[in-house]
């Protein structure tokens, strides 16, 4: 990319940034304002959260191996289910999907930059203070917070230990970092767009960001509100949660899923883009049903503000909002339908090939659609009073996150890397990690449905004697799933260090701004706004 | 094509976002060891943290916006900066406003939800007459279902002065921005100091509020549901209130000292005034289901 006349005020300014790249040494990743860098330090950071809270999920695995308490204490064992789930939403996926579109977002919208380049440098650097304060507070007198991750009332308030004030403040950082985050996102989608690139032109990558941001904004300040109510509870006295003072632990429960349920969305919809950019590709041809994956985007989205009381189907409420929230859950299978329809029809016909990032994209629409169905049986409420708080509702929120959420960005991954670094990854080890992955993932979560429609409950230490085999083999599918996972850091490393150089294009059928770009992508891109046909 | 992005500003690189990690951090920290500190009755060095980690953030934000103000004065910006920043400011209000939505919709839900429930209304006769027989369920809540007695604030004394005073800072908060877009500088610097004046009487007298509360009708935040939303919603309103009251003082000195902001470029104004119309409108919302209803 040359610099030209028209960048004259940013070369008199900053010239040294801009002609020769990247500026050396530490202080480059303390004080950078460049979209990569940032997306790279996300990425990396969702990848080490990854692994500590992988590693919590091992002590978990290795504790229900057997039936009896073995290596943990009950109250260790509830920590680590807490602090797995909130470094696994909070830590890994979140922050993946941000440093995807920290990376992408504005090569593929011929952006030159995110839109507040020092505000998204925050976003990124409260985030390790935030998980740093949660982290720590598993080492202080008293133990971390044990509550479980929705954090319900009054676990958390009457019932908790010294560390919940450090939950709460963590969580508020680490809310605010989604909420920048999200601004920039949307401003720059809004904003930043090169000319030509009209809204229905832009790559669904994009559009499900610009929704997700949407949503992010929405309900992140109600959960900041719901973790402000729970300090009070528990140290001010007020009893927002306690029935005692006319309040209601069932609010507490409302108040978290409205901002819960929207998070949920807020995990998969950027994953639904990865997987609409990555179909089209090793299919060679266009997507089909753009606007309709548009329009299911948003109405998802939008349903997604209106069915948070369906996790809370045995808390008693009125037999009403039993049926509305009911009707309005299984209402949000028509627009995931009608994705999961256009990643198929996509693949129909088309000249298939089947690289790296299209296994996992494969994988992604038949597991998630696994998920998928069995979140249609959780929704249906007389059905939920069996399945509620058991593993079968583990196995279906693990089988839309790991192999939904966390497929789709291992698959943007290796879909991406190549652009990143300039070289191929070692494709024979990242298909190694692929048919690893898949093959654990299923022996790790889909005997959890067994266990649960036979009645094991989750977040429990110890369980009766008739669900030890399949909790053998659970552990087993865990221990070789967290294992496989070494290999992705493996083939991320040797990317980075070298490989084949590759194209601009790199994959064959590609289309869109980011492969128009050279390979590795230039330090500054579109200096001049590009051409959108 | 190309004059889209003909001043395009990608900033260099800036100390002030790993300072404000930094202070969060501080704040965060030491907030999470003061409230187990002081519930608990025992000094330790987390409130000293906590002040740190304030002093480090006004210290970011000083230097953060000068900085910004620097770049902008000296013509750096485009037109496309400017809407990026008023958008990114839409948005961080859109965000704010979920924030109260989330302490309406507690005080919605106690009212129409826990309390009746408590008192035995819809389905619940029995959790009635085995947990507090002696409720009678009634808003605003002064009697509690363990006991606690409170009286209730009404809306015709001090409340009904601090909203006709908020509701005027608003109307001479849109005489500025007015005078400022007309290049009417005297219109702009009176109606804009009326606007800080009348942020510092409200504050004042909400303070004054709340001593009456809790020195004479026995209203605290502890007195059940109704003492809880009471002053979690005004309380955090009155916070609002303090920063927008700093930002348009801050407008103020810009203006009076400096002579900054022109008819065409004056976001920091904008985003002032954007900001103190929003606090006004969560006020009337307050006032409504908070005081009156």
């Amino acid at each position: 990319m040359s610099t030209t006349e028209n960048n004259a005020v940013d070369s008199n300014h900053h010239a040294d940034d801009h002609h020769h790249g990247a500026p050396k040494g530490i202080k480059r990743w303390f004080l950078t304002t460049n979209h990569k860098d940032i997306g790279s330090m996300y990425l990396i950071f969702s990848l080490v959260m990854f692994f500590i809270g992988g590693a919590m999920a091992m002590v978990i695995r290795a504790e229900l191996f057997q039936p009896g308490l073995q290596i943990v204490e009950p109250d260790f064992f509830n920590q680590m289910t807490t602090v797995h789930g909130l470094i696994m939403v909070f830590g890994a996926v979140m922050p993946a999907f941000v440093g995807l579109a920290n990376w992408m977002v504005p090569m593929m919208i011929g952006a030159p930059d995110m839109a507040l380049p020092r505000m998204n440098n925050w976003s990124f650097w409260i985030l390790p203070f935030a998980f740093l304060i949660l982290l720590s507070s598993l080492f202080m007198e008293g133990g971390g917070p044990n509550f479980g991750w929705t954090f319900y009332a009054p676990l958390s308030t009457t019932f908790s230990n010294d560390s919940t004030a450090f939950f709460v403040f963590s969580v508020h950082i680490m809310g605010i970092s989604s909420i920048m985050g999200a601004i920039n996102v949307i401003v720059t989608i809004v904003n930043l767009r090169a000319p030509g690139m009209t809204y229905m032109k832009m790559p669904l990558f994009v559009w499900t960001w610009l929704i997700t941001a949407f949503l992010l904004i929405a309900v992140m300040p109600v959960l900041a509100g719901a973790v402000t109510m729970v300090l009070t509870d528990k140290y001010f006295a007020t009893s927002f949660f306690d029935a005692a003072g006319g309040g209601d632990p069932v609010m507490f429960q409302h108040i978290f899923w409205f901002f819960g349920h929207p998070e949920v969305y807020i995990m998969i919809l950027p994953a639904f883009g990865i997987v609409s950019q990555i179909v089209p590709t090793f299919s060679r041809k266009k997507l089909f049903g753009y606007s309709s994956m548009v329009y299911a985007t948003a109405s998802i989205a939008l349903l997604s503000f209106v069915v948070w009381a369906h996790h809370m189907f045995t808390t008693g409420m009125p037999l009403a909002g039993e049926l509305f929230f009911m009707y309005c859950t299984m209402l949000i299978s028509v627009p995931t339908g009608v994705k999961v329809f256009n990643w198929v029809a996509t693949m129909w016909r088309g000249a298939l090939t089947f690289e790296v990032p299209m296994m996992f994209s494969i994988a992604f629409i038949v597991l998630f659609t696994i998920g998928g169905f069995s979140g249609l049986m959780l929704a249906i409420t007389p059905v939920d009073f069996q399945y509620h708080d058991t593993y079968f509702v583990v196995a279906h929120f693990h089988y839309v996150l790991v192999t939904g959420a966390i497929f789709s960005i291992m698959a943007g991954a290796y879909y991406w890397l190549p652009k990143w670094t300039g070289h191929m990854f070692d494709i024979g080890l990242a298909k190694a990690h692929f048919w690893l992955s898949l093959i654990s993932v299923n022996v790790l979560f889909f005997p959890m449905h067994f266990v649960g429609l036979a009645g094991m409950p989750r977040r429990i230490p110890d369980y009766a004697t008739q669900f030890a085999d399949f909790n053998a083999i659970i552990s087993i599918g865990g221990f070789a799933f967290g294992l496989s996972q070494i290999l992705f850091v493996v083939v991320v490393y040797k990317c980075i260090k070298g490989g084949d150089k590759v194209s601009d294009q790199v994959w064959e059928g590609a289309e869109g701004l980011e492969w128009e770009v050279a390979s590795p992508a230039p330090y500054h891109t579109f200096s001049t706004p590009p051409e959108i046909k | 094509m190309s004059e889209k992005y003909e001043s395009y500003y990608v900033p260099e690189q800036s100390h002030w976002p790993i300072v404000g990690a930094i202070g969060l951090f501080c704040i965060a920290f030491g907030a999470g060891g003061y409230v187990n500190d002081v519930t608990k009755g025992v000094s330790g060095y987390s409130g000293y943290l906590l002040l740190a980690g304030i002093a480090i953030i006004i210290f970011m934000l000083v230097g953060w916006f000068r900085n910004v103000i620097d770049e902008s004065m000296s013509g750096m910006y485009s037109k496309q900066m400017d809407r990026s920043f008023k958008q990114g400011m839409s948005w961080f209000i859109f965000s704010e406003v979920m924030f109260f939505g989330a302490f309406f919709g507690a005080l919605l839900y106690a009212r129409v939800f826990s309390v009746p429930w408590l008192g035995g209304a819809s389905n619940n006769v029995s959790t009635h007459e085995v947990l507090w027989p002696a409720f009678e369920a009634m808003w605003p809540l002064t009697t509690t279902p363990s006991g606690a007695v409170t009286e209730a604030m009404g809306w015709n004394g001090l409340p009904l002065i601090n909203t006709i005073i908020l509701l005027t800072s608003s109307v001479t908060c849109h005489f500025a921005h007015v005078g400022l877009e007309q290049n009417k500088r005297k219109q702009l610097k009176i109606a804009l100091g009326a606007t800080v004046l009348l942020g510092f009487i409200f504050l004042i007298l909400q303070v004054e509020e709340y001593v009456h509360a809790y020195q004479e009708m026995g209203l605290m935040l502890s007195s059940g549901i109704y003492g809880n939303t009471f002053f979690l919603l005004t309380g955090f309103h009155g916070l609002h209130v303090t920063l927008g009251t700093i930002m348009l003082l801050i407008m103020f000195l810009r203006i009076v000292l400096k002579d900054h902001f022109t008819p065409q470029s004056h976001f920091g104004f904008q985003a002032a005034s954007w900001y103190w119309h929003f606090v006004d409108v969560v006020w009337v919302l307050l006032f409504l289901f908070v005081y009156i209803l």
